[in-house]
């Protein structure tokens, strides 16, 4: 998907003149047919995530759509005062790219661990925050933050993900939606990014007729869907790489009780999030075993 | 310890090489680039030793350049910090402590790193405790040269002078190679060594594949205390020793086949 994403935004750069792309000193394979093809509109700005983060504000300031690129944490918690302060606050067309969401660089260690982002940066007002599934929805991506203006985030996987969409359909891809992956009943799985091709595999492997959606959006849910899916199941999970606290979960349980409280939902659904339990794993893994480890399976959830 | 300083180095090159090769890890440009510091550093100057990992007193080294973990793991191994076999067997096998970012939840590691720019400030903090509290030790740390773009080294550079850290030594691998492209090309760092000074650091420059201009430099700046933080500019090659990794930026990201691992053998005098 990390290649995916950089493919399209080259299609649209060689549309859209605005288009910029920094990175921090990372893209090897990856960039090249960005940066050989728009020499003019991408720079390597070296190992500073923070100065890379102020200086897609000062290009967007000038008229730029800026894509700042940089493994998980790097382009994100290392550069958070500038992405809330000089991006946000000052509603800057800049798209913070993160590649490496979760445990997609599992043996690598903590450092390397994407799995505080989501909640990190969907608490800053005028933030987007996108968490692609697949190469579909990364393609879909790409299409959004290049032509929307203001502060943007794209939290990708790396390579390998499975398609969970046809690519021949079109997506209902926008903030606030959420995509029907699986339809079926008692129970409707709310997944964000790659995890989500694993909770389709698990529920078909289960032979359960539950809802599956994919969310690629976190936060801003649009009420009247939400409510449909809430009433028309008995529990809904969610499941994110990510930790407990505050991230997608937390997001879905603050809509559904927001709406509940002023009577636009009229009863509270049983919610169960399944996410990282608040903690570090410092050992070594792959994504697999890593997932695994944090309980990001929905076996709890069988009798 | 008893084993020579060029064995030492050429152990650690070859223990770096199989891992990589045998984990299909990569990072091993800049892990044969540090080879020669670390066998100094582990084979004579550092004072530690597995059985003093909680002395208040032995020398402390946060290792910036947690990439390249396989050289500062296998130098760790040769001084027995490790159980024998284990890193071969545990090294980013799941579950075990063996990140491939340097983890210090093993043994003789001081300091997690693999977000690059935090070694630095950290090592300020504890050689200021090593003044405040009076205590021998010194803190040693090693930097890659890509690295310094981050901010965050610059401020630390600026504090270490200022709070007069003589007890704290920079050694900075400078192989002239980043991750996407050279040093001089991404963001060049000269006057690197007249940085240092003007940043009122006593600074000396180096090949840092000389082993015994590594162990002088280190040893004077250790016994220096006159109120300046010493760095040590050591102008090295990544991939040093292997001639087809040597100033390739390939190799920071492959790991060797079978062919390559024999080539590097054969070169390294173990075939
Ligand atoms: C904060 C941060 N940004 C980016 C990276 C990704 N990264 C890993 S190694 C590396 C290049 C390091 O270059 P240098 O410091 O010169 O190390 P060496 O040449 O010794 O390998 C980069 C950019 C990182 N680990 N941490
Ligand atoms: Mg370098």
């Amino acid at each position: 998907m990390r290649n995916t994403f950089i493919n399209t935004l080259c299609e649209l750069a060689a549309a859209r003149d605005d288009i910029f792309l920094l990175c921090g000193d990372l893209g090897y394979s990856v960039l090249e047919i960005f940066a050989d093809r728009f020499p003019d509109r991408f720079l390597n700005v070296g190992i500073a995530e923070q100065n890379m983060t102020q200086v897609a504000v000062g290009l967007a300031r000038e008229g730029y759509n800026v894509f700042t690129y940089s493994i998980g944490n790097f382009s994100t918690l290392r550069a958070m005062e500038q992405i809330r302060y000089d991006v946000c606050y000052h509603e800057a067309s800049v798209k913070v790219l993160a590649v490496g969401a979760g445990y997609a660089y599992g043996p690598q260690g903590v450092s390397h661990h994407a799995t505080e982002d989501i909640a990190m940066l969907r608490v800053i007002p005028n933030m987007t925050v996108c968490a692609p599934a697949d190469p579909v929805e990364a393609r879909a991506a790409a299409h959004f933050m290049a032509s929307y203006r203001g502060p943007g985030y794209v939290r990708i996987n790396k390579i390998g993900e499975e398609l969970i969409h046809d690519p021949a359909t079109s997506l209902d891809f926008a903030p606030g939606r959420l995509l029907p992956v699986q339809a079926g009943n008692d129970v409707a799985i709310l997944a964000t990014g790659a995890i989500v091709a694993h909770a389709l595999l698990e529920v078909r492997a289960a032979g359960n007729s539950w809802s599956v959606f994919s969310v690629p959006f976190v936060g801003g849910y649009d009420p009247a869907q939400l409510r449909e899916i809430a009433q028309a199941h008995d529990l809904l999970v969610t499941l994110e790489e990510h930790q407990l606290n505050g991230g997608f979960g937390s997001s879905i349980v603050e809509a559904l009780s927001d709406m509940y409280a002023v009577g636009n939902l009229s009863s509270m659904p049983r919610v169960r999030r399944i996410a990282i339990p608040n903690c570090f794993i410092g050992t070594a893994g792959s994504q697999d075993y890593l997932r695994a480890s944090a309980g990001l399976t929905l076996a709890s959830l069988r009798p | 310890m008893t084993i020579a300083l060029d064995e030492f180095a050429r152990r650690i090159r070859l223990a770096a090489l199989d891992l990589c090769h045998c984990k299909r890890t990569s990072h091993i440009g800049g892990a044969l680039s540090v080879a020669d510091i670390l066998a100094v550093l582990y084979g004579d100057v550092m004072r530690i030793a597995p059985d003093l990992a909680s002395d208040p007193v032995r020398d402390r080294l946060f290792y910036s350049k947690g990439h390249a973990c396989v050289a500062l793991y296998a130098a760790l191994d040769i001084r027995g910090f490790f159980p024998a076999g284990g890193l071969r067997e545990g090294f980013i096998a799941d579950g075990s402590r063996f990140t491939s970012h340097v983890s210090h939840r093993l043994p003789g590691i001081e300091l997690s790193t693999g977000s690059l720019g935090h070694a630095l400030g950290v090592a300020c903090g504890s050689a200021l405790a090593g003044k405040r509290r009076s205590l021998s030790y010194s803190v040693f740390t090693v930097l890659g040269d890509g690295e310094l773009d981050e901010g965050s080294n610059w401020e630390a550079i600026l504090f270490a002078a200022h709070n007069r850290l003589d007890n704290l030594i920079a050694i900075v691998d400078y192989n002239k190679l980043q991750s996407f492209g050279t040093v001089e090309a991404v963001t060049g760092l000269e006057p690197l060594a007249g940085k240092f000074r003007a940043f009122n650091w006593s600074v000396i420059e180096l090949d840092g594949h000389d082993l015994s201009a590594i162990k002088s430099a280190l040893s004077v700046a250790k016994a220096r205390r006159q109120g300046r933080p010493h760095c040590i500019i050591a102008h090295t090659v990544k991939g040093k020793g292997v001639s087809f990794m040597e100033g390739q930026l390939a190799w920071h990201y492959k790991s060797p086949s079978d062919a390559d691992l024999h080539a590097a053998r054969v070169e390294l005098g173990q075939l």
